[in-house]
């Protein structure tokens, strides 16, 4: 009985706010796409800075991993004395929260090439620029691209958060509905936003495919 | 030419890996280190190369100390092969066999040749290979890549440690004639580490044996195996490794120096008693000087004894003989034609030193198989 109520609610919000919806979800697209692309632009040459320096191995994933632990609410809210409200804070703390995985599997999948190869590529005379170009990125890429991809989908549940500052998104919807006590609501935020992530887990999952070299599949 | 001058290693975490070292290679010599696990070929090896950087003495190459060359250039003049190839899994055969020439910008066309002429040598068909991953080639096809990717930028000097390693014994061998071939060939400078006394012995023109990071004896195969300097190189290269190559035993080892000889000029009667006497069936005839003459049978004198004055009379010519420098090895082969089984050794001047016969050999292998010494 309430499972259909609450369909119908689903259905009858739906048609009330399908335009807004569409706007909602390209924000939320948008606050994703520049977040993770803010990440992989500083996370991947951090990881290959804490590759190759190992001072910087504890220090760089150790503050990235303690930003990992910050509750997202929380960290909105550290942020907005610095950003104030609204998009800008929003993409600051997601591009936080996305930095781990991206730093920690670049820094993997580089140390994970099989020290033999290093070890050919040095004793031929590669100079270690060379190596990291031709020998360590290109094998550690599918890696590389798997920590982005789950940096991707954790980002789209958090993303949600960004509502609560007004920057808008899926999360408008569960804010909402929160507010007003409207199930349907939540569910009209919550669904799209589940299906956002599946969708970019799958396409990215065909990227970590298509960028595993070769030699390897 | 490679020189060692009290190369020393000490790793940061204090340990001394490599103690004083003094030697040199030489401008397309084979030479082969061989020793323990641990005892510093590695480390020996890649100072070389300056993957691992000497902390003592002066190392240098064409006269070059190798410390005051940039390290990328010195490694572009050597070729590397390690055990596990370390091929670049995300190149073809190919793209990995050109990258030195790449690195060094050599053309395309003329890399490609390079690449093909590559293959050819290391005997893969570049129509089949050259476009395959490492992933799909076998081990033994994996490594002969590893040489053609080392040589194909034509170094003077290779670098191999313990190349042939993880083959198989059959693999192995191949690789290695190969690799000797490619030697003759190329006329390349060519420091190899192994483990395997065989290979050490097949492949080295001379061969360094270490232990505790220290170079106990530098030698040709031959010379180790005939001197060993040391009890531990005796015992390294193993004892019964002499019966396996009796081509190291030299003869004046296993002969018997006190052979019965005769003047020409003594009768037949005395000559049956002297052979009964010694308990033998032949004399070696030699005059004065102890210069060999030939040779009498018991067989000879006995039919002759009452027809001839002296045994100069009936002596019969050596056919086959050995000189002192002989081994073992020319001593069986030549013992099955040789008259009565009886081989003199006799010196340049002619001068007999010695004697092999069939119990002589005998004696030798079956002490050996008994256990026993020489
Ligand atoms: N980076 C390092 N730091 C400290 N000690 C090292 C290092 N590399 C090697 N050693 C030590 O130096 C010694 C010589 O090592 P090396 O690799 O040269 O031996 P090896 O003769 O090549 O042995 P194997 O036959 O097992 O390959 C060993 O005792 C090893 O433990
Ligand atoms: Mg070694």
């Amino acid at each position: 009985m309430e499972n259909i109520s609450l369909w119908e609610q689903f259905i009858r919000q739906f048609n009330l706010r399908g335009p807004e919806l569409i706007g909602a979800t390209g924000v939320h697209i948008k606050l994703v796409l520049i977040s993770m692309l803010i990440a992989i632009v500083i996370g991947v040459p951090a990881g290959i800075l804490v590759a190759r320096v190992k001072g910087l191995r504890t220090p760089i994933i150790g503050v990235a991993s303690i930003l990992q632990t910050i509750p997202g609410l929380a960290l909105l809210g550290f942020m907005i004395p610095i950003f104030g409200i609204g998009t800008i804070t929003a993409v600051a703390a997601l591009f936080l929260y996305s930095l781990l995985p991206v730093i920690r599997n670049t820094f993997t999948g580089i140390k994970d090439v099989d020290p033999a190869i290093i070890e050919a590529a040095k004793g031929m005379g590669l100079t270690s620029r060379q190596i990291l170009f031709r020998v360590q990125l290109p094998l550690a890429l599918s890696v590389i691209m798997a920590g982005i991809r789950t940096a991707t989908v954790i980002n789209v549940g958090t993303a949600t958060l960004a509502a609560f500052i007004g920057a808008g998104g899926l999360g408008d919807f569960i804010f909402l509905g929160i507010t007003r006590n409207i199930d349907a609501l939540i569910l009209l935020g919550a669904i799209p936003a589940a299906i956002l992530a599946l969708v970019f887990d799958y396409l990215l999952g065909l990227v970590e495919r298509w960028t595993t070299p070769r030699g390897l599949k | 030419m490679i020189k060692f001058e009290n190369v020393s290693k000490t790793y940061p975490d204090g340990f001394q890996a490599v103690k004083s070292l003094n030697f040199e290679i030489k401008d397309g010599e084979f030479l082969v280190f061989i020793g323990p696990s641990g005892c510093g070929k590695t480390t020996t090896m890649k100072m070389i190369n300056r993957l691992v950087s000497h902390t003592g003495g002066t190392l240098s190459v064409d006269g070059k100390d190798i410390k005051k060359q940039d390290p990328v250039k010195l490694r572009r003049t050597m070729g590397y092969v390690i055990q596990q190839a370390g091929l670049f899994p995300h190149y073809t055969i190919e793209q990995n066999i050109a990258l030195m020439p790449e690195l060094k910008g050599w053309d395309e066309k003329k890399k490609k040749d390079r690449v093909i002429e590559m293959l050819n040598l290391v005997g893969l068909d570049p129509e089949l290979f050259a476009k395959r991953y490492p992933k799909e080639l076998s081990g033994g096809q994996q490594q002969r890549v590893g040489v053609a990717r080392a040589l194909a930028a034509d170094p003077d000097i290779v670098l191999m440690d313990e190349p042939f390693g993880a083959l198989d014994p059959i693999t192995r061998e191949q690789l290695q004639d190969e690799l000797l071939r490619l030697q003759r060939d190329l006329k390349k400078t060519i420091v190899f580490v192994t483990h395997d006394m065989d290979e050490a012995l097949k492949l080295g023109d001379r061969i360094a044996v270490m232990k505790d990071g220290e170079l106990l004896q530098l030698d040709t195969p031959d010379m180790l195996l005939r001197e060993p300097s040391h009890g531990f190189v005796e015992e390294f290269i193993g004892k019964n490794r002499l019966y396996q190559n009796p081509e190291y035993i030299p003869v004046t080892d296993l002969m018997r120096k006190d052979p019965s000889t005769s003047l020409p000029d003594r009768s037949p009667g005395k000559a049956i008693t002297f052979m009964r006497q010694r308990k033998t069936d032949t004399l070696l005839i030699t005059d004065t000087q102890g210069i060999l003459l030939g040779i009498v049978s018991a067989y000879d004198v006995l039919a002759n004894i009452d027809t001839v004055a002296t045994i100069g009379e009936i002596i019969k010519p050596v056919t086959h003989m050995l000189k002192p420098t002989d081994t073992a090895q020319d001593a069986l082969l030549n013992v099955v034609e040789a008259k009565n089984g009886i081989l003199p050794v006799v010196d340049e001047q002619g001068k007999l030193v010695g004697i092999v016969t069939r119990g002589t050999l005998l004696t030798m292998f079956a002490n050996h198989w008994a256990g026993g010494e020489v």
